[in-house]
């Protein structure tokens, strides 16, 4: 029979039986607390949802956004006549060009690999434990690393390099053409030996211009980490309407 | 405790509803421009580099 829980109060009113005041008024404390207890659960399940929803998006229009800003900051100053004697690269040195990783793809280039510097979309080169070489240095490996996942992602489709795919890096006034020769992946992330200025790991002995593109592995985690090593083959000046090496049309 | 919360708040239903939107894009809000951006570096999972700590992305 159907009762309101007024009927009840008045039919309590006895005092006998498990429908007393003080017995539901506990009952109703247990159905509260858990209440409470399972809307803080989905609470907590609906905010890891929105953290997804950050890191595998909303990183990426931020950083991107940025990177694109200093991108176009560094081509307009690319374009002025140059100031004697003011190479600025605190803002970016060049822009890094793989074709393997998508037609027109190219990702602005800054000094050091924090995590400030990469989550504004760009990738750095290596200032520890082996401080990386520059692409103009006459030998040496020019290191560098960027997100795989979030922040840009730029080094997201690393695994669609392969060996012998061009890797080219653009400064003000040349082109740097490098050939992939040797993949690693995965590799621990202690592994700081694929830095050194001759990567031995990569089956080379003697000083060379080298560069090391390092991200992590597999993609949405840091449990190892994804390296492709490449040669210099040639360079090749600009010139004046910044035409692209062959590699690169 | 969302009963208790819409409860309290004031207005017919569709008032209630309004606000409990703006209060809710409120607090995504302070979860992407503060808490994740807080949170991101303490999680592991977006450590590219190589150099046998995680401090560096």
């Amino acid at each position: 029979m159907a009762t309101t829980e007024h009927d009840q109060d008045i039919a309590d009113t006895d005092g006998t039986g498990a429908g007393s005041p003080p017995a539901r008024r506990k009952r109703r404390r247990i159905a509260t607390t858990i209440s409470v207890i399972g809307e803080l659960l989905i609470t907590s399940g609906v905010v890891l949802a929105l953290f997804v929803v950050y890191s595998l998006w909303w990183t990426n229009v931020i950083a991107d956004r940025q990177e694109n800003k200093d991108a176009a900051a560094i081509r307009k100053a690319w374009s002025a006549p140059q100031a004697p004697g003011a190479l600025n690269t605190e803002d970016g040195i060049g822009f890094l060009h793989v074709p393997a990783m998508g037609k027109g793809y190219e990702v602005l280039v800054k000094r050091g690999t924090s995590v400030d510097v990469l989550n504004e979309g760009v990738a750095g080169y290596y200032t520890s434990p082996y401080k990386s070489a520059m692409p103009w240095d006459t030998t040496g490996n020019f290191t560098v690393a960027a997100h795989r996942d979030g922040h840009g992602a730029k080094f997201h489709n690393i695994d669609k390099i392969k060996v012998g795919d061009a890797v080219v890096f653009e400064t003000r006034d040349t082109w740097y053409i490098y050939k992939v020769y040797d993949i690693l992946a995965p590799t621990s992330k202690y592994n700081v030996k694929v830095l050194q200025p001759i990567p031995r790991e990569s089956g080379k002995t003697t000083p060379g211009r080298y560069i090391t593109l390092t991200t992590c592995t597999p993609v949405y985690t840091s449990l190892y980490r994804y390296i492709v090593w490449g040669e210099l083959v040639r360079t090749q000046p600009v010139d004046a309407k910044r035409t692209l090496p062959p590699e690169l049309q | 405790m969302y009963g208790w919360i819409w409860r309290r708040l004031p207005g017919n239903a569709w008032a209630k509803a309004a606000i409990s939107l703006v209060l809710v894009l409120a607090v995504v809000f302070i979860l992407f421009q503060w808490v994740f951006p807080w949170a991101e570096p303490l999680l592991p999972f977006n450590d590219v580099t190589v150099n046998g700590g995680g401090s560096a992305g």
